[in-house]
């Protein structure tokens, strides 16, 4: 039975530099890299392959010794140039310098129909090995999935609230019959169904316009409407013991090339946004990509910063840093680090604020686009204001109370608050409307790692 | 402001870890990020811009909505002290100098009370090591406003100090409170001090000068009580006392503009009502506990009338609501998002019970006329537990879920 859920809850942030619809001229990278950091819950990383080696699109590169079977492929093919580690041997990257044309590893090919006898067993053997199957993000705890595991359910949001967030309808416009054939896959890995999130009172993205097999359930209301995280709240809620799987429509479409076409296929289309960047456009690129050839000579000014993902949970990069593994956007904001005098008092309409405190005049100017940049404004105190972050939370869930029992590390507190059905991204915009400006995200991944490893 | 910017960067080093006056370092980043919102940016992951929304500005907005209390306050001292003396009849007549009076008495009250508190707050933050917190802005203001303006300065300091010590700091600060701070300090008053703030001759200033005959001094509260103990209908008793300080002083209308004795800030419904406005529409209080505090105010009045013995039971709801200082501890006092009930049910519990208190003990208890005090710092007590059973609502439909 497909649903139905309006939401009233949430915060659309509105910035200035949303992407048009078009794709850029940008120059291809370089340089392609894997961070081992950004795959949430590896423990062990192994680096299989050694500087100066050559490997295709494909080509295992990494694994976990926690979970041996899943690979983590190489995204182009080229050649090994830095095996980057860190303080006590800490594996932080492994670049590769790209070919000038892509060679790809050959897996097993199917066809649709024979997609629909596939068994489980295949499939799982060829996602692991074909390097797809990190895409597969395991709730509680959002990390990368267990083969082992069955999964009661699959989810999919067909759509990004995100501030500046890439249309689903533009970068995955002519992957109808990839998505598809993704979908089929991805049946055989849960007992129960796999649900497709999509927002209500809009155009339905010709991606997921006659995707079959699916439950498709809809979304109305402002961010976080589209995450994944709320979608299963309301959907199939996630109880003590049960374990839901999560994966992005890119992952879906990635699963589908791998089987149609027998190949890894990591091109992907990003949005380049922000209101710093001279050009915001879309980007065809690869997974893992170096940002520099979208940044270099597309900014408005010098003193910027460069987030990978988006302003809600992105992270910060270099210039020349690269595109995180799960991030279908790059957002350009200006640094923020400058006094302002009586900041704190001023009354200001060029600042956003989810507040009406005195002064923030934002709320008269619903539908402008700001220019938001990096400032904490404010610092951090104990909590004071109350009821703020449950107004932006669409879940049954008190973010309060969930905070402070994780900074008591109070474990039955925890778990009988829900922290089962919460990762960061669900609760991002407490930590952009926090009076007390606390680090929101932080707290929610140290509660999740607590009840993880305890 | 770049010379200012340029001075502070100067003395900075001398405030940091290795500086000669690094104990101090608290005091100087209060200065400094008063007079210049910090330059600090988002960490590397997470929320990479943030709400333009800070606890200062947040508090400033709690003052601003106290001026109107403050200003109105400030005449009507001098007002009332006017009608005691028999010098003036007319409400704007002699404006100059009622309002001269009220500042010569007030303002010395404000300054003691920041000043008091203020050293409190900067020397726990020296000692414990932490950063000043900006709630002592509101306390500081919501002091001088709820006690009468004939209070001695000493008592002031000793009660501000009181409240900062033992309500606020010994728990660490600023939202870790149980207590509302400046219901604390009243209280203080109230039970170690009561000739001063309570009684019939304290409302009023009077200085040297002698009273006109028929004076009472008595505030709208004892005049309903004692008439309920006398068998006399309330609001008849109110509107015909005192009438030496002009007709109509206790009338309806003028106890809801809150020209009448009592406590500084406190005799406005109306003023309160502009801080009630101010507050929720900029969100900074919560609209539930004001609405459900008055709703519980009159439900309680109601209630009384159905059961009543005397007169002052037998008193039409709504003037609970005006006489008093109902208004003002319902939006300034009540609305204290630490010490109220954080979650959004328990808020309309815990603002319905303070208003239906109120009328209990104020119609009930012939110790104490005013219950508003009393009934804000038992339901801060209790707003943990109201919050308990919330939270456990949501902890057991979550439990229902898994076991359906």
């Amino acid at each position: 039975m497909s649903k139905t859920i309006k939401l009233k809850k949430g915060f659309d942030i509105k910035l200035a530099g949303k992407a048009d619809k078009q794709l850029g001229d940008f120059n291809r990278a370089k340089t392609f890299a894997i961070k081992p950091a950004d795959f949430i819950g590896m423990q062990r990383p192994k680096v299989t392959v050694n500087e100066g080696d050559s490997v295709k699109a494909g080509t295992p590169i990494l694994f976990d010794k926690a979970m041996e079977s899943v690979q983590y492929v190489a995204p182009v093919s080229g050649e090994i140039v830095e095996i980057k580690r860190g303080e006590k041997r800490k594996l932080l990257e492994i670049k590769i310098l790209a070919d000038a044309e892509i060679s790809f590893e050959s897996f097993e090919k199917f066809t649709e129909s024979s997609l629909k006898t596939l068994s489980k067993e295949v499939a799982i053997a060829q996602l692991c090995k074909g390097g797809v199957w990190p895409q597969l993000i395991q709730r509680p705890f959002g990390i990368v999935a267990n083969p082992q595991d069955s999964p009661k359910s699959i989810f999919i949001s067909g759509f990004d609230t995100h501030p500046l967030a890439p249309d689903y309808a533009f970068t995955y416009k002519g992957e109808e019959r990839y998505f598809q054939a993704g979908v089929l896959v991805l049946q055989k890995l849960t007992s129960g169904k796999v649900h497709l999130g999509l927002e209500l009172d809009s155009e339905i993205a010709p991606v997921f316009a006659n995707v079959q097999g699916v439950q498709v359930n809809k979304f109305s209301g402002p961010h976080p409407a589209g995450n994944v995280g709320i979608h299963i709240h309301h959907v199939d809620p996630i109880n003590k013991g049960e374990i839901v799987w999560t994966i992005s429509p890119f992952g879906v479409i990635q699963i589908g090339k791998l089987f149609l076409e027998g190949r890894y296929d990591a091109s992907k289309i990003v949005a380049v946004t922000g209101s710093e960047a001279m050009k915001a456009l879309y980007a065809k690129t690869y997974l893992g990509a170096c940002v520099d050839t979208l940044v270099n000579g597309n900014l408005k000014k010098d003193h910027i910063r460069v987030v990978s993902g988006n302003v809600l949970t992105g992270e910060k990069i270099n210039n020349d840093g690269y595109l995180g593994y799960y991030a279908n956007q790059i957002t350009i904001l200006p640094e923020g680090d400058y006094y302002e005098f009586l900041g704190w008092m001023k009354p200001t309409s060029e600042k956003l604020s989810y507040h009406r405190a005195l002064g923030l005049l934002s709320f008269l100017k619903p539908n402008k686009e700001y220019v938001l940049d990096t400032n904490v404004r404010g610092e951090e105190r104990a909590f004071v204001q109350t009821g703020v972050f449950e107004s932006v939370t669409p879940m049954d869930i008190l973010p309060v109370y969930l905070l402070k029992a994780i900074l008591a590390e109070d474990f039955d507190e925890m778990e009988e608050l829900g922290i089962y059905e919460v990762v960061e991204e669900d609760l991002a915009l407490c930590e952009f409307v926090d009076v007390s400006k606390h680090p929101v995200q932080e707290i929610i991944r140290k509660g999740i790692d607590l009840i993880q490893y305890s | 402001m770049k010379f200012l910017r340029d001075l502070l960067d100067k003395q900075k080093p001398l405030f940091q870890k290795g500086g000669k006056l690094e104990n101090l370092f608290y005091l100087y980043e209060a200065g400094e990020t008063f007079l210049f919102s910090p330059n600090h940016t988002n960490g590397i992951k997470g929320a990479q811009v943030k709400d333009a929304i800070d606890l200062k500005r947040m508090m400033i907005t709690v003052v601003i909505a106290m001026i109107p209390c403050l200003l109105f306050g400030i005449y009507n001292t001098g007002h009332q002290h006017f009608l005691a003396i028999g010098q003036t009849a007319g409400l704007w007549e002699d404006f100059g100098p009622k309002f001269l009076l009220g500042l010569q008495l007030v303002l010395p009250i404000v300054i003691v009370a920041y000043a008091a508190g203020g050293l409190v707050e900067a020397g726990f933050a020296v000692v414990r090591k932490h950063p000043i917190n900006e709630g002592f802005l509101v306390t500081g203001m919501l002091i001088p406003l709820v006690v009468p303006a004939t209070l001695p300065l000493w008592q002031v300091a000793l009660a501000t100090i009181f409240a900062v010590i033992i309500a606020k700091e010994v728990f660490g600060g600023t939202g870790m409170n149980i207590l509302n701070v400046a219901m604390t300090a009243r209280a203080f008053l109230y039970f170690a001090y009561p000739a001063q703030i309570s009684g019939d001759q304290v409302w009023t200033y009077l200085g040297d000068k002698v009273p006109v005959d028929g004076f009472s001094g008595a505030t709208a509260l004892a005049v309903a009580y004692n008439a309920g103990v006398d068998g006399q209908p309330v609001t008849q008793a109110l509107a015909e006392h005192n009438s030496a300080m002009g007709e109509g002083l206790f009338s309806f209308y003028n106890m809801f503009m809150g020209w009448i004795p009592g406590s500084i800030g406190e005799t406005s419904t109306l003023m309160a009502l502009v801080g009630a406005l101010i507050l929720v529409g900029t969100g900074v209080a919560s609209w539930k506990i004001i609405v459900s505090g008055f709703a519980g105010a009159y439900i309680m009045g109601l209630v009384m009338n159905l059961l009543a013995v005397n007169e002052y039971m037998a008193m039409s709801p709504e003037y609970h609501w005006v006489v008093g200082g109902l208004a003002f501890g319902i939006v300034f006092m009540a609305t204290d998002p630490v010490s109220a009930a954080q979650t959004e049910t328990g808020k309309w519990i815990y603002g319905l019970l303070i208003g239906v208190l109120t009328v209990i003990i104020r119609v009930t208890n012939p110790a104490y006329p005013e219950g508003i005090m009393l009934a804000v710092l038992f339901m801060n007590v209790f707003a943990p537990l109201i919050d308990y059973y919330v939270v456990k609502a949501n902890k057991n439909r979550r439990l229902q879920r898994a076991t359906v």
